[in-house]
């Protein structure tokens, strides 16, 4: 049986879906038996979900304008 | 919940491939031909994302801004030499990536000294605080303090506030270089594992050891954050019959 220490360790290559179809099993049936680890599975997908939404980084306008000022003699 | 739901948080383009590749090749096209319009759409497309990458390189915000304007002028250099044997969004931040690396050495050894602490620390670094698990018993190494179930909406509501993106960034920034580089691009930029390899120029392995870290000490930072900051509402108590 896979302690809860394992399956930490197994989150990233489960959900990557690196797991063999019996290390697949085992992680499942672990989660369907331990409320912690599904808690903690469902962390891990919100935090990679508030990752993915994080806003863009401004880039500064001027830097923007120099370089279309370069695309436009750049052919010359 | 149903265990399988493995690989829904993977984002998926919602172009298939070939359109990807004629969209691609027409845009290379007008850029070919000084279409300046096109140009600008993809300087808007891709400069915050190139500067997040080049932020895990090199030290200042500023080194990083100078790191994409010189990778902008090195895709205008090299388009013409440009033959779609990666896409182009992939080929644009390695010419990053590449500039990066050299001036993040350059600049502070920052790269290189990133680079050792990480083997050094590698892979035995436990993804959750061995404090949290149960040391001996029938139940060792089954959770003693476990974790608690987060609200649906945790991730907008972190957003919303600045306070609380500025934290995430912050831990963002504390991590070692290769695994930054690994998560911006993975989950913050939506990155394929094969893409961020071929950028990155790291094997598939070590990509997929450098996001579990990132992504494990990241959840840990939030976790931190939700439950000493005013975000805390209605936790999930949970108590362990063992304590
Ligand atoms: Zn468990």
């Amino acid at each position: 049986m896979l302690t809860c220490k394992d399956l930490t360790e197994l989150v990233t290559d489960y959900l990557e879906g690196n797991l063999s179809p019996w290390q697949r099993v085992r992680f499942q049936i672990h989660l369907g038996l331990c409320f912690g680890c599904r808690a903690y599975l469902r962390q891990m997908r919100q935090t990679i979900r508030t990752l993915g939404k994080l806003p863009p980084e401004p880039f500064p306008p001027e830097i923007r304008e120099e370089l279309l000022r370069r695309f436009r003699h750049w052919r010359r | 919940m149903a265990p399988n739901e493995a690989s829904q948080d993977i984002s998926v383009p919602d172009t298939s491939v070939e359109d990807r590749a004629s969209n691609e090749a027409q845009l290379i096209e007008a850029l070919r031909r000084g279409d300046e319009t096109a140009f600008a759409r993809l300087i808007d497309t891709y400069s915050g994302a190139l500067l997040r990458v080049a932020m895990a390189y090199v030290p200042t915000r500023d080194v990083a801004e100078e790191v994409v304007q010189e990778t902008w002028l090195g895709v205008l250099e090299g388009l013409d030499r440009f033959e779609a044997r990666s896409s182009l969004k992939t080929w644009i931040f390695k010419i990053l990536t590449n500039r990066a690396k050299t001036r993040g050495t350059r600049e502070s050894r920052y790269e290189a000294v990133g680079l050792q602490t990480e083997s050094a620390s590698g892979a035995d670094e436990p993804a959750v605080d061995p404090a949290r698990f149960r040391q001996q018993g029938l139940f060792k190494h089954h959770w003693a303090i476990m974790p608690t179930a987060w609200e649906e909406t945790t991730p907008e509501r972190l957003l919303l506030s600045k306070e609380s993106r500025a934290y995430i960034e912050q831990a963002i920034a504390a991590l070692p270089p290769g695994q930054r580089q690994v998560i911006t691009l993975r989950d913050i930029e939506g990155f394929t594992a094969q893409e961020t390899c071929n950028i990155l120029g790291i094997t598939e392995t070590n990509q997929r050891v450098l996001l579990h870290r990132a992504r494990s000490k990241v959840r840990r930072a939030l976790e931190q954050y939700l439950e000493t900051s005013s975000m805390k509402s209605h936790p999930f108590q949970t108590t362990d019959s063992q304590r």
